[in-house]
């Protein structure tokens, strides 16, 4: 379903949420992007880009280890 | 209050040190903040100015930074997890300020943190504004083709116009 799959693990306070506003001015609105992440910041910090970007995050759980995985939609 | 209120959030940083450390939150915030689309300015003035030069050589000494952890970025993790106490006077040794930067762009690097000048670059190309103080350029004796190029430059009366329309004004 996701057309994206970005890893940003292994990737430290402010790059996760810089590459995901990178990456979804590249998809079309509606589209998602899946993301793998290992900085637990992020947690905190994409909750707060999805709010103030205007974007929508859809799921965002941690999995095995240390890594987080979520799914982005572009709204705007 | 803002003049325009449909006019995107806007963040306003100054940032006035050129240390290693304290280069990283106003390349950190604007960078993030711009990743959020806010609109960013920041004003670089006295030793933040040299954040702007071609060529960053920002240290970072535990001299007068006594909550500084000192560790090291290599070895066993119970090595790792070490914080040695340096000695003040250890501090005055030539080479420990290249030393203790060392250190610390090692340890950053090990543990996924962007460069100064990655930091740098993503600003610039989200389009955050970079300010150069221009009283600091003349003080110093610093020339525009000193700095990376697209920098602007501006005084204090500036800035406050910019910074009065920001919902985040921070001094760094």
């Amino acid at each position: 379903m996701s057309s994206t799959v970005l890893d940003l693990k292994g990737l430290m306070c402010p790059l996760p949420v810089v590459k995901i506003a990178n990456a979804i001015k590249k998809v079309e609105i509606g589209e998602l992007i899946e993301a793998t992440a290992s900085d637990p910041g992020v947690l905190a910090d994409i909750p707060a880009w999805a709010r103030s970007s205007g974007n929508e995050l859809v799921t965002m759980e941690k999995v095995e280890g240390k890594v987080i995985r979520f799914v982005v939609k572009r709204i705007r | 209050m803002k003049s325009d209120p449909n006019a995107p959030k806007r963040l306003a940083l100054i940032a006035s040190k050129g240390t290693l450390d304290w280069a990283y939150p106003p390349f950190i915030l604007a960078s993030a903040a711009a990743a959020m689309g806010w609109e960013v300015g920041v004003f670089f003035t006295f030793y933040g100015l040299t954040l702007l030069l071609n060529k960053v050589d920002a240290e970072v000494t535990p001299l007068g930074n006594p909550a500084m952890p000192m560790k090291m970025p290599f070895g066993p993790q119970g090595f790792q997890d070490i914080n040695w106490p340096i000695p003040t006077a250890m501090m005055g040794v030539p080479g420990f300020n290249a030393l203790a930067t060392g250190l610390m762009k090692q340890t950053f690097k090990n543990k996924g943190v962007a460069s100064i000048e990655e930091l740098r670059d993503i600003c610039v190309e989200s389009g955050a504004r970079m300010i150069g103080c221009q009283m600091t350029m003349d003080v110093f004796g610093f020339k525009k083709e000193d700095f990376i190029p697209n920098i602007e430059v501006a005084g204090a009366a500036a800035f406050l116009e910019y910074a009065a329309d920001a919902d985040v004004s921070l001094f760094i």
